[in-house]
């Protein structure tokens, strides 16, 4: 696969008044062609600090960024910007001129690069059927959803037929369907254009739902990177780790006041009825007591649980139990 | 004594009012614009930051507005004369007028200009926008609103100056209050004059908002 964007010990510092801040240190990447590259990292990581050096908009104190073998420091400023045409980015602030409407927004980029009106007209159209706004066209920023907004975006980082598309954390400030819409746009945009994405995010869903390979910022550095898969099955580091398992520990403490006590006499030992009861309702039981021995294939003896906080959710899981033909005594004050 | 003499004298007042008003208000606006957008691209955070030439326009800025405009009027009255030929009149006006308003519409470009969101100015430069588009098609379009309100205020407040000009002779209605109202202590003439400006700043506020909101296009609806 052919590298497109290369990054190699890139360091940033950040100069204060009193003091400095290492933003970024060392940082080395490979990322080849039609890869959906996320970059994760918890906020304040440095993520969108190294999002930024891909396109300059920071500049690295150190290191080299190479777009396509162009390292972009060596480039004068006419250069960059005629590469800054070839790598687009969206935000997670959608960051679109307010005055305009949709369809200018959208012409905005191909005016800079000295489009006639009417043909960049004509360009907006066709990407607005791509993102499936048509009938926002002459409509302004000002009366749009977020989702609606981030779509307009994307058009307008298509206008220019770029290689690479950034993504600032362009979903954070969207609620979770409209989230998966976007993502899936981002996908059919890579599929359907061939265009490298890369993704800044502290969500894994995001890198779960579309990327192919994801580097773990950690403290502006490099943590772990590869293949979703690799990283996801085997996290070697501790950054990965906490990312890979963040959302597990929601329940620290149970906090419901309603236990039960459980007999089983007649049920099959090797039907897991709590585990299936967790599952079907999708909340966790916690376990006070258990006293079950397997007697030829007959569980025999007792349990005491403890239920969630909700009063519905307890009720189906009595329900979800005398269905299993289990004796069910709710027991009161047993806890707090 | 409301004869038409009298009254052709305060019509002739109003039209020499607006002459000195709007034409000081563009040669202002010429000088300050570019000043204004000056101070936010030579800032810190600007997009060419520069602190030198930030420092000199600040200080300037500062100065040229700490300077009381009766007392400006009279300092630069050498250049009144070497630009306009003589030191009094309505045209003679403008001069001190643009100079004294040119710093403080700097000032209110320079906050106009710095209510851009920022994120939108990354993603022209992401686009590979040139400084000139950015200034032009980013700073000034999105600040249009503000910038109008702006130009409302500096109006109001160079008419209130052109009337101050009107005590050494600047012609208009403030030189009109003076010489009636003032000298020959025909308080009616005052009082007429008076209510002439309020009702002309009144009008160019109402022009200037009615304006504003109809450019913007930030209110959903």
């Amino acid at each position: 696969m052919e590298t497109i964007i290369q990054i190699q010990n890139v360091g940033k510092t950040f100069e204060g008044k009193d003091s400095t801040v290492e933003a970024l240190k060392d940082i080395n990447l490979d990322i080849h062609k039609g890869d959906i590259y996320g970059i994760i990292g918890m906020s304040g990581a440095g993520k969108s600090t190294l999002v930024r050096c891909l396109n300059f908009l920071e500049k690295p104190t150190t290191g080299t960024v190479c777009i396509e073998g162009n390292d972009l420091s060596k480039m004068t400023d006419g250069e960059l910007r005629k590469a800054r045409t070839e790598i687009a980015m969206i935000f997670q602030h959608f960051n679109l001129l307010m005055q305009r409407t949709v369809l200018d927004n959208i012409c905005f980029p191909l005016e800079i690069t000295g489009h006639k009106k009417k043909e960049a007209r004509q360009r907006a159209k066709e990407l607005l059927e791509i993102v499936d706004l048509s009938e926002k066209a002459a409509a302004y920023p000002a009366q749009l959803s977020g989702g609606q907004k981030q779509r307009v975006a994307i058009a307008r980082a298509l206008a220019m037929n770029p290689k690479i598309l950034l993504c600032d954390e362009a979903t954070s400030a969207l609620d979770p369907t409209t989230t998966k819409s976007i993502l899936k746009l981002l996908k059919e945009i890579n599929q359907q254009y061939g265009i490298t994405i890369v993704i800044i995010t502290h969500e894994m869903t995001v890198v779960q739902e579309i990327c192919s390979h994801v580097a773990i910022i950690d403290y502006g550095s490099l943590a772990e990177s590869g293949t979703v898969e690799e990283v996801f099955s085997r996290p070697q580091t501790q950054a990965a780790k906490k990312l890979v398992f963040q959302d597990e520990h929601q329940y620290t403490e149970m906090k419901g006041k309603r236990c039960i006590r459980i007999v089983f006499t007649e049920n099959s030992s090797f039907e897991p009825v709590i585990g299936n009861m967790v599952l079907e309702c999708k909340a966790p039981v916690n376990i006070l007591l258990a006293d079950t021995q397997d007697i030829n294939g007959i569980a025999h003896g007792q349990m005491v649980l403890q239920l969630p906080e909700g009063e519905q959710i307890a009720d189906r899981m009595i329900h979800y139990l005398e269905e299993r033909k289990l004796t069910v005594e709710e027991l009161d004050n047993y806890v707090g | 004594m409301w004869d038409s003499t009298t009254i052709n004298m305060l019509i002739e007042g109003i039209g020499a009012t607006l002459y000195m008003t709007l034409v000081s208000t563009l040669m202002a606006y010429v000088i300050g614009l570019p000043m204004g957008i000056a101070l936010v691209v030579t800032a810190k955070d600007g997009l060419r930051p520069n602190t030198i030439v930030y420092k000199i326009l600040d200080v300037v800025v500062n100065i040229v507005r700490s300077v009381p405009f009766l007392i400006l009027l009279i300092l630069i009255i050498p250049l009144t004369k070497v630009l306009v030929g003589k030191s009094y009149g309505s045209t003679a006006t403008i001069v001190p007028l643009t100079m004294a308003a040119a710093p403080f519409i700097a000032r209110l470009v320079e906050s106009s200009l710095q209510e851009v969101d920022k994120g939108v100015i990354e993603a022209a430069q992401s686009m590979g926008a040139s400084l000139w588009t950015i200034i032009w098609k980013v700073l000034l379009a999105e600040a249009r609103t503000s910038l109008i309100v702006g130009a409302t205020i500096a109006i109001g407040t160079i008419l209130g100056y052109s009337a101050m000009a009107g005590t050494v002779g600047g012609g208009g209605l403030g030189d009109i209050a003076i010489r009636y109202g003032y000298y020959r202590y025909q308080t009616d003439i005052m009082i007429v004059t008076v209510i002439l400006l309020v009702a002309l700043v009144q009008i160019l506020q109402v022009i200037g908002m009615r304006l504003s909101k109809k450019l913007d296009k930030r209110i959903t609806g």
